[in-house]
């Protein structure tokens, strides 16, 4: 036989010793993650630097780190940063790296690379609710907007799952095709609630439809962060199921994984990282569709590798979105989520050019 | 070893029913060659004994214990399953793909221990596509392709390898390559391996043990020399032929006849001359 080069694997190797643990990841992971966190922070900066209140890039920096107590405008500096600023910043990170994950995640799930976090009906269900408690029960506070959009959330994708299981399995398709089936009539029923709504309210629901940040402050970073503490780190070590699914149902099974189990497990994971990012800035649109398909061309298929980097990729995507969207036309802002469609929208139509 | 069993088993689609109270062993360390006609179930009967399909009444026994309840991932590491034509996600590495193989033996926390590492190796090296280890699934060759999955199911480290339709989709020399790789397999490493068969004639050679299905039902088992005649040939497939002995392996050859040539008397054309002598000559050649 001729020498073989030698082997080297495509991954790197975690397995701290003593530790009952260990897992891989693609070996450009790193890399990539080092640099979309710098991309990130700079940004990040920027953009907590820019708005009326003037400072400069260096006293934001300081601001941040708390190394400026001494100067003059330190109570200024402090209450723009951490106060108006940061909290907002920081939610359209959060919400960006909850969209990407449940988008790689549901991608996956489905073998769909067209799959986005909204596939199980994650946004129209939130709209509906979000919607009727705008229009209809207009006197109730706005704090509860953020858990009835959760729970309509929640609910639709429910009944989308229960909907498409049939003789004990759920096929990508059939949570593909009933998931659209059921997403237009309450498409629908949404529409005829803002048709015959006050024009007011109107227009306040299609602001959260559209999703934005403005106004987030810490309890919603702080409640969404929280969330993706719980369910990121799940998602990250259910990857190699998914990673097997991607196989095929068959293969799976042949190598001993129950199926529908883990694909249940995948899915609430999937419909509770959009669900909670839906509560908190609305209907985002193209994150959770673009982040996971850059990310894929970064670091390969495999899910160790592609969900966490997805998550920085949307939480970065969002940090600029947010940033432009109060750039273009300032002093007005722009919802994050027409900033999103304008990057993602012409995204894909390289991804086609590229493709002919 | 394992002993795979099957009892009275009956397997159905929706209503219609494929394989009616059917029992079978497989015999240990032996391939074993499921064939014939397309829709005789012989696909079904593989689904049934492998869990990818529940029976409607009967059971499978490995080892004694029914396999419908054994924990999955036991029952994963003791018999792997390769389903016909799998298609590998885009851009997924031949060692990636390899590494999945060990699926059965991971859990949430420990996803790639050192055994992991070695196992993949080992089957990256027997099955002989180290080479090409980090390339993407979906640049290989049919043959490499195939190769490739062989390994994963290797790397289950399983003791029983069941493969419904190994070789189909793939030109004549992968098919052999396929087939002469599964027969070392089987014979180094001693894995017993049972598969779905389209070709009468490369079952005759690499497999030890035939099961012939016809319309649900086994219609003949044995080794192929006892069992491959022209009568059985008939009532399983439906034509007539002749069986001569292959001149490399000395298994029955199956000759179809075919309407076409039925009446044809045998000319000693030019063509057909050179290529009887040549066979002549290859026969010698390897007796000698």
């Amino acid at each position: 036989m001729a020498v073989e080069k030698p082997l080297k694997p495509t991954w790197i190797t975690l397995r701290p010793r003593g530790l009952p643990f260990s897992y891989r990841l693609d070996r450009r992971v790193p890399l990539v993650a080092l640099a979309l966190l710098a991309f990130t922070l700079a940004v990040l900066v920027v953009s907590i630097n820019f708005g009326q209140y003037n400072m400069s890039l260096l006293d934001v920096v300081e601001t941040l780190l708390g190394t400026n107590a001494d100067h003059p405008d330190a109570r200024n500096f402090n209450l723009v940063v951490h106060t108006f600023r940061l909290p907002r910043i920081l939610v359209a990170f959060l919400v960006g790296a909850a969209l990407a994950a449940s988008g790689a995640l549901m991608q996956g799930i489905t073998r769909n690379p067209l799959a986005d976090p909204y596939l199980l009906g994650v946004s129209s269900g939130a709209a509906l609710v979000a919607v009727a408690l705008i229009v209809w029960l207009r006197d109730l506070p706005i704090s509860l907007l953020p858990w009835g959009a959760f729970g309509g959330a929640l609910l639709t994708a429910g009944a989308i799952y229960l909907l498409a299981w049939k003789r004990g399995s759920s096929t990508p398709i059939r949570l593909i095709l009933i998931g659209i089936a059921v997403q237009s009539v309450i498409a629908a029923m949404t529409t005829m609630m803002l048709l015959f709504g006050d024009i007011n309210d109107v227009q306040q629901a299609y602001v959260w439809l559209t999703g934005s940040v403005y106004g987030r402050n810490w309890e919603h970073v702080h409640t969404l962060g929280g969330w993706l503490l719980v369910f990121l780190p799940v998602a990250f070590l259910l990857a190699r199921s998914l990673n097997t699914l991607n196989l095929g149902d068959e293969t799976a099974k042949g190598l001993g994984m129950r199926v529908e189990w883990q694909r249940g497990l995948l899915l609430v994971v999937s419909v509770a990282l959009a669900a909670a990012a839906v509560a908190v800035a609305g209907t985002i649109g193209f994150v959770g569709l673009v982040a996971p398909h850059v990310t894929r061309r970064l670091v390969g298929p495999s899910h160790e590798g592609l969900l966490p980097v997805s998550a920085l990729f949307g939480g970065a995507l969002l940090v600029l979105a947010d940033l432009i969207g109060r750039w273009v036309i300032a002093p007005s802002e722009l919802p994050i989520g027409i900033i999103t469609a304008m990057i993602g929208a012409p995204y894909f139509l390289y991804l086609l050019y590229r493709h002919r | 070893m394992s002993e795979l069993n099957a009892h009275a088993l009956t397997l159905a689609y929706e209503s219609a029913c494929i394989i009616e109270e059917m029992s079978l062993t497989i015999p240990d360390g032996q391939i074993t060659a499921l064939v014939g006609p397309n829709g005789c179930g012989k696909s079904t009967l593989l689904r049934g004994i492998s869990r990818l399909l529940k029976p409607k009444q009967g059971s499978v026994l490995l080892d004694g214990l029914d396999i419908w309840k054994l924990p999955t991932k036991q029952l994963a590491k003791q018999l792997g399953i390769l389903p016909q034509g799998p298609v590998a996600p885009e851009g997924l590495t031949v060692h990636e793909l390899v590494a999945q193989g060990r699926y059965p033996h991971q859990s949430w926390l420990q996803q790639w221990s050192a055994d992991d590492e070695r196992i993949t190796r080992e089957a990256l090296a027997i099955t002989g596509i180290t080479a090409f280890a980090d390339r993407p699934v979906d640049t290989l060759s049919g043959g490499q392709r195939q190769r490739a999955w062989i390994a994963m199911t290797l790397a289950q480290d399983s003791d029983l390898i069941l493969l419904d339709e190994p070789t189909t989709f793939l030109d004549l020399a992968y098919q052999i390559e396929v087939l002469d790789l599964l027969h070392t397999l089987n014979v180094e490493r001693g894995k017993t391996m049972v598969m779905v068969l389209h070709d009468l004639n490369h079952a005759c050679r690499y497999a030890d043990f035939l099961i012939a299905v016809r319309d649900g039902q086994i219609a003949a088992h044995g080794t192929p020399a006892d069992i491959v005649t022209e009568p059985m040939v008939r009532a399983v497939f439906g034509i007539d032929c002749r069986i001569i002995p292959d001149p490399v392996t000395r298994t029955p050859l199956v000759v179809p006849v075919g309407k076409a040539n039925k009446h044809r008397k045998v000319q000693p054309s030019t063509n057909g001359q050179h290529a009887s002598e040549t066979a002549l000559e290859l026969t010698k050649e390897i007796s000698l």
